[in-house]
Protein backbone atom coordinates (compact mmCIF):
# COMPACT_ATOMS: atom_id res chain seq x y z
CA UNK A 1 0.00 0.00 0.00
CA UNK A 2 1.39 3.23 -0.88
CA UNK A 3 2.09 5.77 2.03
CA UNK A 4 1.85 9.36 2.20
CA UNK A 5 4.71 11.24 0.12
CA UNK A 6 5.73 8.24 -1.51
CA UNK A 7 4.89 9.20 -5.43
CA UNK A 8 8.52 9.51 -6.87
CA UNK A 9 7.79 13.04 -7.63
CA UNK A 10 7.16 14.28 -4.20
CA UNK A 11 9.59 11.67 -2.53
CA UNK A 12 12.98 13.84 -4.92
CA UNK A 13 11.46 16.85 -4.68
CA UNK A 14 12.06 16.83 -0.57
CA UNK A 15 14.66 14.27 -0.60
CA UNK A 16 16.13 17.37 -2.58
CA UNK A 17 15.29 19.96 -0.78
CA UNK A 18 16.30 18.81 2.29
CA UNK A 19 20.15 17.66 0.78
CA UNK A 20 20.40 21.06 -0.63
CA UNK A 21 19.40 22.90 2.14
CA UNK A 22 21.32 20.97 4.73
CA UNK A 23 24.31 21.32 1.89
CA UNK A 24 24.20 25.07 2.55
CA UNK A 25 23.18 25.40 6.05
CA UNK A 26 25.04 23.05 7.69
CA UNK A 27 27.73 21.46 5.40
CA UNK A 28 29.36 24.33 4.29
CA UNK A 29 30.06 26.03 7.43
CA UNK A 30 31.85 22.94 8.15
CA UNK A 31 33.70 22.47 5.29
CA UNK A 32 34.58 26.48 5.30
CA UNK A 33 36.10 26.00 8.91
CA UNK A 34 38.94 23.76 7.34
CA UNK A 35 39.50 25.65 4.31
CA UNK A 36 40.34 29.01 6.06
CA UNK A 37 42.31 26.76 8.51
CA UNK A 38 44.19 25.91 5.66
CA UNK A 39 44.05 28.48 3.39
CA UNK A 40 47.85 29.51 4.24
CA UNK A 41 48.95 25.89 3.91
CA UNK A 42 49.75 23.42 6.38
CA UNK A 43 52.87 24.74 7.84
CA UNK A 44 51.11 28.36 8.54
CA UNK A 45 48.25 26.02 10.07
CA UNK A 46 50.82 23.90 12.67
CA UNK A 47 52.66 27.55 13.77
CA UNK A 48 49.39 28.60 14.32
CA UNK A 49 48.10 25.48 16.41
CA UNK A 50 51.91 25.16 18.33
CA UNK A 51 51.97 28.85 19.12
CA UNK A 52 52.34 29.16 22.97
CA UNK A 53 48.94 30.66 23.62
CA UNK A 54 47.22 28.35 21.33
CA UNK A 55 48.94 25.14 23.40
CA UNK A 56 47.72 26.94 27.03
CA UNK A 57 44.73 27.41 25.57
CA UNK A 58 44.79 23.85 24.69
CA UNK A 59 45.75 22.65 27.92
CA UNK A 60 43.31 25.18 29.70
CA UNK A 61 40.51 23.44 27.80
CA UNK A 62 41.26 20.42 28.08
CA UNK A 63 41.86 20.44 32.08
CA UNK A 64 38.55 21.84 32.73
CA UNK A 65 36.78 19.65 30.55
CA UNK A 66 38.75 16.58 32.41
CA UNK A 67 37.47 18.09 35.67
CA UNK A 68 34.07 18.73 34.78
CA UNK A 69 33.23 15.18 33.64
CA UNK A 70 33.75 13.19 36.82
CA UNK A 71 31.41 15.99 38.47
CA UNK A 72 28.73 15.54 36.03
CA UNK A 73 29.32 11.96 35.73
CA UNK A 74 28.20 11.67 39.91
CA UNK A 75 25.26 14.00 39.70
CA UNK A 76 24.25 13.02 36.28
CA UNK A 77 24.27 9.45 37.59
CA UNK A 78 22.60 9.94 41.74
CA UNK A 79 19.89 12.20 40.07
CA UNK A 80 18.61 9.62 37.67
CA UNK A 81 19.18 6.83 39.99
CA UNK A 82 16.93 8.86 42.75
CA UNK A 83 14.29 9.96 39.53
CA UNK A 84 13.78 6.49 38.01
CA UNK A 85 14.65 4.68 41.29
CA UNK A 86 12.00 5.81 43.96
CA UNK A 87 9.07 8.07 44.10
CA UNK A 88 8.55 11.19 46.46
CA UNK A 89 7.27 14.35 46.80
CA UNK A 90 8.97 16.64 44.58
CA UNK A 91 10.51 14.06 41.91
CA UNK A 92 9.02 16.01 38.97
CA UNK A 93 9.61 19.45 39.97
CA UNK A 94 13.76 18.01 40.77
CA UNK A 95 13.44 16.79 36.77
CA UNK A 96 12.88 20.43 36.08
CA UNK A 97 15.30 21.93 37.71
CA UNK A 98 18.17 20.57 35.84
CA UNK A 99 16.62 22.27 32.63
CA UNK A 100 17.61 24.92 34.08
CA UNK A 101 20.97 25.31 32.37
CA UNK A 102 19.40 24.56 28.90
CA UNK A 103 17.11 27.48 29.58
CA UNK A 104 19.51 29.94 31.04
CA UNK A 105 21.36 32.23 28.46
CA UNK A 106 25.10 31.53 29.03
CA UNK A 107 25.89 35.05 29.29
CA UNK A 108 23.44 34.93 32.11
CA UNK A 109 25.26 31.71 33.98
CA UNK A 110 28.43 33.62 33.66
CA UNK A 111 26.89 37.02 35.29
CA UNK A 112 25.03 35.22 38.96
CA UNK A 113 27.84 33.09 39.35
CA UNK A 114 30.00 36.56 38.87
CA UNK A 115 27.99 38.35 41.03
CA UNK A 116 28.02 35.38 43.82
CA UNK A 117 31.62 35.12 43.79
CA UNK A 118 33.33 38.16 42.66
CA UNK A 119 34.99 40.75 44.86
CA UNK A 120 31.37 42.53 45.59
CA UNK A 121 29.38 39.11 45.83
CA UNK A 122 28.46 37.98 49.75
CA UNK A 123 30.68 34.66 49.02
CA UNK A 124 33.23 36.51 46.70
CA UNK A 125 33.71 39.48 49.67
CA UNK A 126 34.32 36.70 52.30
CA UNK A 127 36.45 35.20 49.99
CA UNK A 128 38.82 38.20 49.40
CA UNK A 129 39.50 38.58 52.56
CA UNK A 130 40.76 35.07 52.74
CA UNK A 131 42.60 35.57 49.91
CA UNK A 132 41.12 33.23 47.72
CA UNK A 133 40.34 34.20 44.05
CA UNK A 134 37.84 32.08 42.02
CA UNK A 135 36.41 34.61 39.36
CA UNK A 136 38.94 36.01 36.75
CA UNK A 137 40.86 32.64 37.28
CA UNK A 138 40.09 29.25 35.92
CA UNK A 139 38.24 27.99 39.68
CA UNK A 140 35.53 30.19 37.93
CA UNK A 141 35.84 28.52 34.25
CA UNK A 142 35.17 25.52 35.61
CA UNK A 143 32.21 26.18 37.66
CA UNK A 144 30.15 27.98 34.85
CA UNK A 145 31.14 24.78 33.08
CA UNK A 146 30.18 22.71 35.38
CA UNK A 147 26.69 24.83 35.49
CA UNK A 148 26.14 24.51 31.71
CA UNK A 149 26.84 20.86 31.35
CA UNK A 150 25.56 19.42 33.89
CA UNK A 151 22.30 18.20 32.58
CA UNK A 152 23.41 15.79 30.04
CA UNK A 153 24.47 13.23 32.23
CA UNK A 154 21.42 12.68 33.61
CA UNK A 155 19.14 13.33 30.40
CA UNK A 156 20.70 10.51 28.44
CA UNK A 157 20.55 8.62 31.63
CA UNK A 158 16.96 9.06 33.30
CA UNK A 159 14.76 8.04 30.10
CA UNK A 160 16.88 4.93 29.74
CA UNK A 161 16.62 3.71 33.51
CA UNK A 162 13.08 4.95 33.31
CA UNK A 163 12.59 2.29 30.57
CA UNK A 164 14.58 -0.47 31.93
CA UNK A 165 12.68 -0.23 35.38
CA UNK A 166 14.17 -1.73 38.54
CA UNK A 167 13.64 -5.56 38.03
CA UNK A 168 16.94 -6.79 37.85
CA UNK A 169 18.48 -4.46 40.37
CA UNK A 170 15.66 -5.71 43.26
CA UNK A 171 16.48 -8.93 42.21
CA UNK A 172 20.16 -8.70 42.88
CA UNK A 173 19.24 -7.03 46.78
CA UNK A 174 16.96 -9.25 47.72
CA UNK A 175 19.46 -12.39 46.62
CA UNK A 176 21.53 -10.52 49.20
CA UNK A 177 24.22 -8.18 46.50
CA UNK A 178 25.13 -4.99 48.37
CA UNK A 179 24.17 -1.84 47.10
CA UNK A 180 27.53 -0.93 45.43
CA UNK A 181 27.69 -4.80 44.00
CA UNK A 182 24.34 -4.19 42.88
CA UNK A 183 25.12 -0.80 40.78
CA UNK A 184 28.18 -1.90 39.30
CA UNK A 185 27.26 -5.21 38.17
CA UNK A 186 23.89 -5.23 37.16
CA UNK A 187 23.33 -0.92 36.83
CA UNK A 188 26.36 -0.12 35.31
CA UNK A 189 26.01 -2.55 32.72
CA UNK A 190 22.99 -1.75 31.71
CA UNK A 191 23.65 2.08 31.35
CA UNK A 192 27.20 2.09 29.97
CA UNK A 193 26.09 3.37 26.71
CA UNK A 194 23.95 6.36 27.63
CA UNK A 195 26.84 7.22 30.29
CA UNK A 196 29.09 7.18 27.93
CA UNK A 197 27.27 9.34 25.16
CA UNK A 198 26.41 11.15 28.32
CA UNK A 199 30.01 12.15 29.40
CA UNK A 200 30.88 12.77 24.88
CA UNK A 201 28.04 15.59 25.14
CA UNK A 202 29.31 16.94 28.44
CA UNK A 203 32.88 17.12 27.22
CA UNK A 204 31.84 18.45 24.15
CA UNK A 205 30.06 21.57 25.49
CA UNK A 206 32.80 21.98 27.91
CA UNK A 207 35.25 22.46 25.60
CA UNK A 208 33.48 25.18 23.31
CA UNK A 209 31.41 26.68 26.01
CA UNK A 210 31.78 30.61 25.39
CA UNK A 211 29.19 32.89 26.41
CA UNK A 212 29.35 31.50 30.61
CA UNK A 213 33.18 30.86 30.11
CA UNK A 214 33.59 34.91 28.50
CA UNK A 215 31.98 36.49 31.28
CA UNK A 216 34.07 34.76 34.27
CA UNK A 217 37.41 34.30 32.77
CA UNK A 218 39.29 38.02 32.45
CA UNK A 219 40.81 36.32 28.90
CA UNK A 220 43.79 37.13 30.37
CA UNK A 221 46.44 35.49 27.26
CA UNK A 222 48.20 32.42 28.76
CA UNK A 223 46.50 32.73 31.75
CA UNK A 224 42.61 32.36 31.80
CA UNK A 225 41.78 31.97 27.58
CA UNK A 226 40.12 28.61 27.08
CA UNK A 227 40.47 27.47 23.01
CA UNK A 228 36.90 29.32 22.33
CA UNK A 229 38.26 32.55 23.94
CA UNK A 230 41.13 32.58 22.35
CA UNK A 231 39.60 32.30 18.94
CA UNK A 232 37.81 35.17 19.80
CA UNK A 233 40.42 36.90 20.36
CA UNK A 234 42.37 36.06 17.14
CA UNK A 235 39.88 36.71 15.24
CA UNK A 236 38.85 40.35 16.56
CA UNK A 237 42.68 41.12 15.96
CA UNK A 238 41.99 40.80 11.79
CA UNK A 239 44.06 37.00 12.56
CA UNK A 240 41.32 34.69 10.95
CA UNK A 241 43.62 32.24 9.89
CA UNK A 242 45.01 32.10 13.36
CA UNK A 243 41.49 31.91 14.54
CA UNK A 244 40.06 29.56 12.33
CA UNK A 245 43.11 26.98 13.23
CA UNK A 246 41.49 26.95 16.68
CA UNK A 247 38.01 26.62 15.39
CA UNK A 248 39.39 23.53 13.02
CA UNK A 249 40.37 21.79 16.47
CA UNK A 250 37.37 22.26 17.91
CA UNK A 251 35.33 21.24 14.68
CA UNK A 252 37.25 18.28 14.85
CA UNK A 253 36.45 17.34 18.60
CA UNK A 254 32.52 18.55 17.26
CA UNK A 255 33.01 15.50 14.70
CA UNK A 256 34.47 12.80 16.84
CA UNK A 257 30.84 13.92 18.89
CA UNK A 258 29.26 13.11 15.40
CA UNK A 259 30.91 10.13 14.83
CA UNK A 260 30.79 8.71 18.40
CA UNK A 261 26.91 9.42 18.27
CA UNK A 262 26.67 7.51 15.17
CA UNK A 263 28.82 4.47 16.32
CA UNK A 264 26.65 4.19 19.24
CA UNK A 265 23.31 4.53 18.17
CA UNK A 266 24.68 2.07 15.00
CA UNK A 267 25.74 -0.05 18.04
CA UNK A 268 22.15 0.42 20.22
CA UNK A 269 20.37 -0.35 16.05
CA UNK A 270 22.13 -3.71 15.55
CA UNK A 271 21.57 -4.96 19.44
CA UNK A 272 17.77 -4.19 18.83
CA UNK A 273 17.99 -6.34 15.56
CA UNK A 274 19.46 -8.84 17.31
CA UNK A 275 17.38 -9.11 20.51
CA UNK B 1 4.87 4.23 35.03
CA UNK B 2 2.98 1.86 36.25
CA UNK B 3 6.36 0.20 38.93
CA UNK B 4 6.24 3.73 40.12
CA UNK B 5 2.57 3.45 41.13
CA UNK B 6 3.38 0.27 43.18
CA UNK B 7 6.27 2.59 44.77
CA UNK B 8 4.27 4.51 45.64
CA UNK B 9 1.76 2.78 47.03
CA UNK B 10 3.86 -0.28 48.73
CA UNK B 11 5.54 1.24 52.07
CA UNK B 12 9.27 -0.55 51.83
CA UNK B 13 11.86 0.24 49.51
CA UNK B 14 14.00 -2.47 48.52
CA UNK B 15 16.54 -0.33 46.59
CA UNK B 16 18.79 1.27 48.97
CA UNK B 17 20.75 4.67 47.89
CA UNK B 18 17.86 6.86 48.58
CA UNK B 19 19.49 8.97 51.58
CA UNK B 20 22.81 9.30 49.36
CA UNK B 21 21.74 10.07 45.52
CA UNK B 22 19.03 12.60 47.30
CA UNK B 23 21.67 13.74 49.31
CA UNK B 24 24.22 14.38 46.18
CA UNK B 25 21.32 15.85 43.86
CA UNK B 26 20.08 18.12 46.22
CA UNK B 27 23.43 19.68 47.53
CA UNK B 28 24.22 19.86 43.98
CA UNK B 29 21.03 21.57 42.32
CA UNK B 30 20.91 23.65 45.76
CA UNK B 31 24.72 24.84 45.20
CA UNK B 32 25.22 25.13 41.53
CA UNK B 33 21.93 25.67 40.34
CA UNK B 34 19.63 27.30 42.70
CA UNK B 35 22.43 29.37 45.11
CA UNK B 36 24.00 31.53 42.14
CA UNK B 37 20.46 32.64 41.03
CA UNK B 38 20.75 34.12 44.91
CA UNK B 39 23.23 36.51 43.98
CA UNK B 40 21.28 37.92 41.20
CA UNK B 41 18.73 38.95 43.50
CA UNK B 42 21.11 40.32 45.98
CA UNK B 43 22.61 42.67 43.81
CA UNK B 44 18.81 43.41 42.28
CA UNK B 45 17.80 44.73 45.74
CA UNK B 46 20.36 47.54 45.98
CA UNK B 47 18.29 49.07 43.03
CA UNK B 48 14.54 50.97 44.00
CA UNK B 49 12.14 49.66 41.61
CA UNK B 50 11.84 52.95 39.40
CA UNK B 51 15.63 52.26 38.84
CA UNK B 52 15.39 48.80 37.21
CA UNK B 53 12.43 50.01 35.82
CA UNK B 54 14.59 52.53 34.48
CA UNK B 55 17.45 50.13 33.22
CA UNK B 56 14.64 47.82 31.79
CA UNK B 57 13.28 49.97 29.53
CA UNK B 58 16.04 52.25 28.45
CA UNK B 59 15.68 52.98 24.89
CA UNK B 60 18.98 51.11 23.59
CA UNK B 61 17.83 47.40 25.84
CA UNK B 62 14.14 47.84 25.12
CA UNK B 63 15.35 48.07 20.95
CA UNK B 64 17.77 44.79 21.81
CA UNK B 65 14.63 42.92 22.91
CA UNK B 66 12.72 43.75 19.99
CA UNK B 67 16.08 42.83 17.93
CA UNK B 68 15.91 39.40 20.11
CA UNK B 69 12.69 37.75 19.81
CA UNK B 70 12.19 39.24 16.15
CA UNK B 71 15.03 37.16 14.95
CA UNK B 72 14.48 34.39 17.39
CA UNK B 73 10.81 34.38 16.48
CA UNK B 74 11.95 34.17 12.63
CA UNK B 75 14.41 31.44 13.22
CA UNK B 76 12.37 29.08 15.18
CA UNK B 77 9.22 28.99 12.58
CA UNK B 78 12.03 28.74 9.62
CA UNK B 79 13.37 26.23 11.69
CA UNK B 80 9.92 24.50 12.39
CA UNK B 81 9.67 24.16 8.26
CA UNK B 82 13.00 23.47 7.48
CA UNK B 83 13.07 21.11 10.88
CA UNK B 84 9.85 18.90 10.02
CA UNK B 85 11.18 18.63 6.27
CA UNK B 86 14.30 17.24 7.12
CA UNK B 87 12.57 14.76 9.81
CA UNK B 88 10.44 13.70 7.34
CA UNK B 89 13.13 12.81 5.04
CA UNK B 90 15.05 11.17 7.36
CA UNK B 91 12.41 9.18 8.67
CA UNK B 92 9.91 8.41 5.53
CA UNK B 93 12.78 7.80 3.12
CA UNK B 94 15.68 5.61 2.09
CA UNK B 95 18.44 7.14 -0.08
CA UNK B 96 22.38 7.19 -0.61
CA UNK B 97 24.18 9.71 2.24
CA UNK B 98 20.95 9.22 4.65
CA UNK B 99 23.33 7.93 7.65
CA UNK B 100 25.53 11.28 7.00
CA UNK B 101 22.95 13.23 6.98
CA UNK B 102 21.51 12.05 10.07
CA UNK B 103 24.76 12.57 12.01
CA UNK B 104 25.08 16.01 10.15
CA UNK B 105 21.83 17.24 12.59
CA UNK B 106 23.68 17.29 15.35
CA UNK B 107 26.75 18.81 14.48
CA UNK B 108 25.24 22.51 15.43
CA UNK B 109 25.04 20.63 19.33
CA UNK B 110 28.15 19.72 18.95
CA UNK B 111 30.44 22.83 17.46
CA UNK B 112 31.33 25.05 19.37
CA UNK B 113 29.32 28.34 19.62
CA UNK B 114 31.88 30.46 18.52
CA UNK B 115 33.27 28.14 16.02
CA UNK B 116 29.79 28.25 14.53
CA UNK B 117 29.65 32.37 15.01
CA UNK B 118 33.42 33.37 13.20
CA UNK B 119 32.61 30.85 10.77
CA UNK B 120 28.54 31.95 9.50
CA UNK B 121 30.11 35.74 10.00
CA UNK B 122 33.23 34.59 7.39
CA UNK B 123 31.05 32.52 4.83
CA UNK B 124 28.22 35.88 4.70
CA UNK B 125 30.47 38.47 4.89
CA UNK B 126 30.88 40.54 1.14
CA UNK B 127 34.29 38.84 0.50
CA UNK B 128 33.23 34.89 1.87
CA UNK B 129 31.83 32.40 -0.17
CA UNK B 130 28.04 33.02 0.30
CA UNK B 131 28.40 37.24 0.69
CA UNK B 132 29.94 36.99 -2.53
CA UNK B 133 26.73 35.24 -4.15
CA UNK B 134 24.00 37.06 -2.04
CA UNK B 135 25.42 40.71 -1.97
CA UNK B 136 25.10 41.61 -5.79
CA UNK B 137 21.36 39.93 -5.56
CA UNK B 138 20.87 42.44 -3.01
CA UNK B 139 20.82 40.39 0.33
CA UNK B 140 23.27 41.73 2.60
CA UNK B 141 23.02 38.67 5.70
CA UNK B 142 25.77 39.69 7.87
CA UNK B 143 25.90 42.69 9.89
CA UNK B 144 21.68 42.62 9.58
CA UNK B 145 19.51 41.04 11.49
CA UNK B 146 18.59 38.48 9.38
CA UNK B 147 22.74 37.49 9.93
CA UNK B 148 21.45 37.55 13.46
CA UNK B 149 18.13 35.10 12.77
CA UNK B 150 20.98 33.30 10.86
CA UNK B 151 23.08 32.30 13.28
CA UNK B 152 20.04 31.39 15.71
CA UNK B 153 18.52 29.38 12.91
CA UNK B 154 21.67 27.27 12.67
CA UNK B 155 22.25 26.52 16.59
CA UNK B 156 18.93 25.58 17.08
CA UNK B 157 17.98 23.47 14.35
CA UNK B 158 18.38 20.13 16.05
CA UNK B 159 15.98 20.75 18.97
CA UNK B 160 12.61 20.49 15.85
CA UNK B 161 14.42 17.62 13.90
CA UNK B 162 15.36 15.61 16.84
CA UNK B 163 12.02 16.36 18.76
CA UNK B 164 9.33 15.52 15.59
CA UNK B 165 11.63 12.95 14.16
CA UNK B 166 11.12 9.92 17.05
CA UNK B 167 7.41 10.89 17.06
CA UNK B 168 7.72 10.27 13.30
CA UNK B 169 8.98 6.77 13.78
CA UNK B 170 6.48 5.85 16.23
CA UNK B 171 3.92 6.78 13.49
CA UNK B 172 2.04 3.17 12.61
CA UNK B 173 1.94 2.89 8.73
CA UNK B 174 -2.01 1.88 8.99
CA UNK B 175 -2.49 5.79 9.80
CA UNK B 176 -1.82 7.03 6.48
CA UNK B 177 -2.74 3.96 4.57
CA UNK B 178 -6.00 4.38 6.16
CA UNK B 179 -6.03 8.03 4.59
CA UNK B 180 -4.55 6.95 1.39
CA UNK B 181 -7.01 4.32 0.44
CA UNK B 182 -9.64 6.28 1.21
CA UNK B 183 -8.43 8.91 -1.72
CA UNK B 184 -6.57 11.58 0.09
CA UNK B 185 -3.85 13.79 -1.73
CA UNK B 186 -0.88 13.69 0.04
CA UNK B 187 -1.25 17.50 1.29
CA UNK B 188 -4.28 16.32 2.41
CA UNK B 189 -3.72 13.71 4.30
CA UNK B 190 -0.80 15.39 5.64
CA UNK B 191 -2.14 18.11 6.79
CA UNK B 192 -5.58 16.18 8.36
CA UNK B 193 -3.64 12.56 9.69
CA UNK B 194 -0.15 13.55 9.93
CA UNK B 195 0.08 17.12 11.46
CA UNK B 196 -2.28 16.81 14.10
CA UNK B 197 0.12 13.40 15.22
CA UNK B 198 3.01 15.37 15.65
CA UNK B 199 1.85 18.84 16.25
CA UNK B 200 2.94 18.45 20.17
CA UNK B 201 6.19 17.77 19.14
CA UNK B 202 6.85 20.37 16.56
CA UNK B 203 5.46 23.01 18.88
CA UNK B 204 7.68 21.63 21.64
CA UNK B 205 10.60 21.45 19.27
CA UNK B 206 10.20 25.09 17.58
CA UNK B 207 9.45 26.15 21.48
CA UNK B 208 13.00 24.89 22.35
CA UNK B 209 14.23 25.84 19.39
CA UNK B 210 12.77 29.96 20.19
CA UNK B 211 14.43 29.54 23.87
CA UNK B 212 17.91 28.79 23.25
CA UNK B 213 17.55 31.38 20.51
CA UNK B 214 16.95 34.02 22.99
CA UNK B 215 19.70 33.39 25.20
CA UNK B 216 22.24 32.59 22.05
CA UNK B 217 25.43 34.65 22.52
CA UNK B 218 28.58 33.31 21.14
CA UNK B 219 27.30 32.69 17.50
CA UNK B 220 25.57 35.71 17.05
CA UNK B 221 28.12 38.56 17.86
CA UNK B 222 30.29 37.75 15.45
CA UNK B 223 27.63 38.08 12.36
CA UNK B 224 25.46 40.54 13.84
CA UNK B 225 27.40 43.78 13.23
CA UNK B 226 26.80 44.62 17.18
CA UNK B 227 25.07 48.71 16.20
CA UNK B 228 23.14 50.32 18.67
CA UNK B 229 19.42 50.49 17.93
CA UNK B 230 19.76 48.03 15.36
CA UNK B 231 21.84 44.87 15.71
CA UNK B 232 22.19 44.55 19.53
CA UNK B 233 20.80 41.19 21.10
CA UNK B 234 20.14 41.09 25.12
CA UNK B 235 22.85 38.91 25.95
CA UNK B 236 25.10 41.14 24.41
CA UNK B 237 23.77 44.49 26.20
CA UNK B 238 24.57 42.46 29.53
CA UNK B 239 28.04 41.84 28.23
CA UNK B 240 28.38 45.59 27.26
CA UNK B 241 26.76 46.62 31.13
CA UNK B 242 29.67 44.22 32.82
CA UNK B 243 32.55 45.60 30.47
CA UNK B 244 31.42 48.81 32.12
CA UNK B 245 31.41 47.34 35.71
CA UNK B 246 27.89 48.23 35.60
CA UNK B 247 26.98 45.54 37.75
CA UNK B 248 23.75 46.70 38.36
CA UNK B 249 22.61 47.32 35.26
CA UNK B 250 23.78 43.81 33.88
CA UNK B 251 22.07 42.47 36.68
CA UNK B 252 18.31 44.01 36.06
CA UNK B 253 18.18 43.21 32.26
CA UNK B 254 19.64 39.63 32.92
CA UNK B 255 16.57 39.53 35.58
CA UNK B 256 14.46 39.62 32.56
CA UNK B 257 15.95 37.87 30.00
CA UNK B 258 15.93 35.20 33.51
CA UNK B 259 12.70 35.26 33.95
CA UNK B 260 11.49 34.81 30.34
CA UNK B 261 13.31 31.80 29.53
CA UNK B 262 12.58 30.13 32.89
CA UNK B 263 8.83 31.18 31.92
CA UNK B 264 8.82 29.56 28.86
CA UNK B 265 10.26 26.47 30.02
CA UNK B 266 7.96 26.19 32.30
CA UNK B 267 5.41 26.50 29.86
CA UNK B 268 7.31 23.98 27.55
CA UNK B 269 7.35 21.62 30.56
CA UNK B 270 3.59 21.67 31.12
CA UNK B 271 2.94 21.28 27.77
CA UNK B 272 4.64 18.31 26.63
CA UNK B 273 4.02 16.54 29.88
CA UNK B 274 0.13 17.02 28.77
CA UNK B 275 0.95 15.25 25.18
CA UNK B 276 3.01 12.55 26.38
CA UNK B 277 -0.28 11.91 29.04
CA UNK B 278 -2.07 11.83 26.06
CA UNK B 279 0.11 9.61 23.32
CA UNK B 280 0.49 7.28 26.41
CA UNK B 281 -3.48 6.80 27.43
CA UNK B 282 -4.27 6.03 30.58
CA UNK B 283 -0.76 4.31 30.93
CA UNK B 284 1.06 7.20 31.77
Amino acid sequence: MRRIGDAPLIRRLLIGAALVLSALFLLLPLVAIFAQALSEGVMVFWANVSNTFTLHAIGLTLMIALLTIPVCLVFGIALAWLVTRFSFPGRRILQTLIDIPFAVSPVVAGLIYLLLYGRNGWIGGWLDTHDIQLMFAWPGILMVTIFVTCPFVARELIPLMQAQGSREEEAAVTLGASGWTTFRRVTLPNIRWALLYGVILTNARAVGEFGAVSVVSGAIRGKTNTLPLHLEQLYQDYNAVGAFACAALLAFIALLTLAAKAGLEWRAARREAFA
Amino acid sequence: MSQLATWRTGSTRVLPGFGLSMGISVLFISLVLLLPITGLFGQLAGLSFAEYWAIITEGRVVASYMVTIGAAAVAALVNAVFGLLLAWVLVRYEFPGKRLLDALMDLPFALPTAVAGITLATLYASSGWMGRLLEPLGFQIAYTWVGIALAMAFTSIPFVVRTVQPVLEDLPAEVDEAAMSLGATDGVAFRRVILPHIWPALVTGTGLAFVRSLGEFGAIIFIAGNMPYETEITALMIFVKLQEYDYAGASAIASVVLFVSLALLLAINIWQGRFVRRLHGGKG
